[in-house]
């Protein structure tokens, strides 16, 4: 019955026809995302069309601006009295410890000069706007209003009040989009703070923790831990707070500590963020030398002194 | 002829309504219950007009999805690709059915759809996404009903195809 109708509407005049032309779409498809994969056609296609992507987002932006905006309009004025008094409190605090913190600054500086180091405790920031835009991938990406045009450039690492967010994965010309450390894909080296225990903490797939998977069985790592960044590997800068251990328990290989923590920053409710622009000076192992010797004009035997003051030895 | 191309106007303004709703955010806590819409409206619009609904379209619909919000490029084209040939495919069945049934089957085919993502994904090198990622579905299916009235609804007001 509804075979017949089929085939006499015009869509389903050749039924093989269709299914041809669906395999051709479907292989057309799978073609578009092994190659896009291979070479990440799609950020190259994003940055050309960017001039119709950005306005896009900036639209796909507006209801949550605009809830925003509802909720400081609508909000009674008690609820924004009590909000400007916790404010100006944690300003007053954070202020006076400023103050303390100044002179210890100084000392410290004067002290990192003697010892001849480039550490700086100044930070060269930016400030940034969350654009509320659903980007696909889970809920491990976030928007901003910064781009190449403002100089960001992936890979600056991005931070609010209370730690460390992410760091910026692919840049348009005036947005960019940060990777959350949230990010199953993503890892930062951490330092345990109270012991000095240095590891590794990944993403979770649940998108709101962090998993520290490899701490050595004997190390002491216990609930309530804070997590600072290291600064090994030269991505993110040493000394910001990342998180806080929730969680310590046996590998089920039995052959590492597993810890969960709670990242520090406010990973889902963060409006602006910082970009930070010194990236940290590389702590780890450093780059392999290149091999030097005599030019390689002179290499096989054409003088005698170049080689020796080289430091090489010829046979 | 103003009627036709306020017609098409109307086709292309649902559409790309649907584009900008996929990416507007939820709040954290309602995000895993985001329908896809493009697939809830490119359905409809599959099952109303069927001659306006051609693989070809979903193709290109998928690709600027993937443009605005995708991991990969061609990853909503074969998506949607998939999803309107199915439907249109048993679409004569499909307009027949009782609004429950109908939903039922918008069920089948959003889960479907879900298994393609996860396959692309995986493939991708992605990894396993969380239970809840499974609702989206459930919610789209939920409200499919509303939609088909609501669209149907207004396609009789403005008197339009």
């Amino acid at each position: 019955m509804a075979r017949a109708r089929d085939e006499s509407s015009p869509l389903f005049a050749g039924n093989a026809a269709g299914t041809l032309r669906l395999i051709v779409y479907l292989a057309l498809a799978m073609v578009l995302m092994v190659l896009d994969h291979r070479n990440g056609w799609l950020w190259r296609l994003r940055d050309t069309a960017s001039a119709v992507v950005e306005p896009v987002y900036r639209l796909a932006g507006l209801p949550a601006v605009g809830v925003r905006t509802m909720s400081v309009a609508f909000a009674d004025r008690q609820r924004l009295t009590e909000q400007n008094q916790r404010l100006r409190e944690d300003l007053l605090l954070a202020n006076a410890k400023l103050n303390r913190m100044a002179a210890v600054a100084e000392q410290n500086q004067r002290l990192k000069e003697l010892l001849d180091t480039q550490h700086s405790l100044d930070l060269n920031v930016q400030l940034a706007r969350v654009i509320g835009v659903d980007l696909g991938a889970y809920r491990y990406q976030l928007t901003l209003n910064m781009g190449a045009r403002d100089g960001v450039r992936p890979g600056q690492p991005v931070i609010d009040a209370h730690g460390v967010m992410g760091q910026v994965k692919e840049v348009l010309p005036t947005t960019s989009v940060v990777m959350l450390i949230t990010d199953p894909a993503h890892a930062i080296p951490v330092v345990v703070e109270r012991t000095g225990l240095r590891t590794v903490a990944y993403g979770s797939r649940d998108g709101d923790e962090l998993a520290l998977p490899t701490i050595p069985l004997a190390a002491d790592v216990r609930v309530g831990d804070k997590l600072l960044t290291s600064g090994l590997g030269g991505r993110f800068p040493p000394g910001f707070p990342v998180g806080d251990v929730r969680s310590v328990a046996p590998a089920p290989t039995g052959m590492f500590l597993v810890a969960l923590a709670k990242p520090a920053a406010d990973i889902d409710r963060s409006e602006d963020v910082l970009l930070l622009h010194d990236q940290a000076e590389p702590d780890g192992p450093p780059a392999p030398v290149k091999p030097m010797g005599p030019p390689s004009q002179l290499a096989p035997g054409a003088s005698v002194g170049a080689p020796a003051a080289a430091g090489e030895v010829k046979p | 002829m103003s009627r036709q191309r306020l017609s098409q106007w109307w086709f292309a303004g649902t559409l790309v309504f649907a584009l900008l709703s996929m990416l507007v955010p939820l709040p954290g806590v309602l995000e895993p219950f985001k329908p896809y819409w493009p697939a809830l409206f490119l359905l409809y619009w599959s099952l109303e007009s069927e001659d306006r609904v051609t693989l070809g379209l979903a193709f290109m619909i998928g690709l600027g999805a993937d443009l605005l919000n995708g991991v990969v490029l061609g990853e909503q084209a074969l998506r949607l690709c998939a999803l309107v040939f199915i439907a249109l495919r048993f679409r004569s069945r499909l307009r027949f059915f009782p609004m429950w049934q109908q939903a039922l089957a918008v069920l089948a085919l959003l889960l479907n759809d879900r298994i393609l993502l996860l396959l692309v994904r995986l493939l991708a090198g992605a990894s396993l996404p969380p239970a809840s990622w499974w609702i989206s579905p459930f919610v789209g299916a939920a409200l499919w009903p509303f939609l088909f009235l609501l669209l149907d609804d207004l396609r009789a007001r403005l008197r339009i195809q």
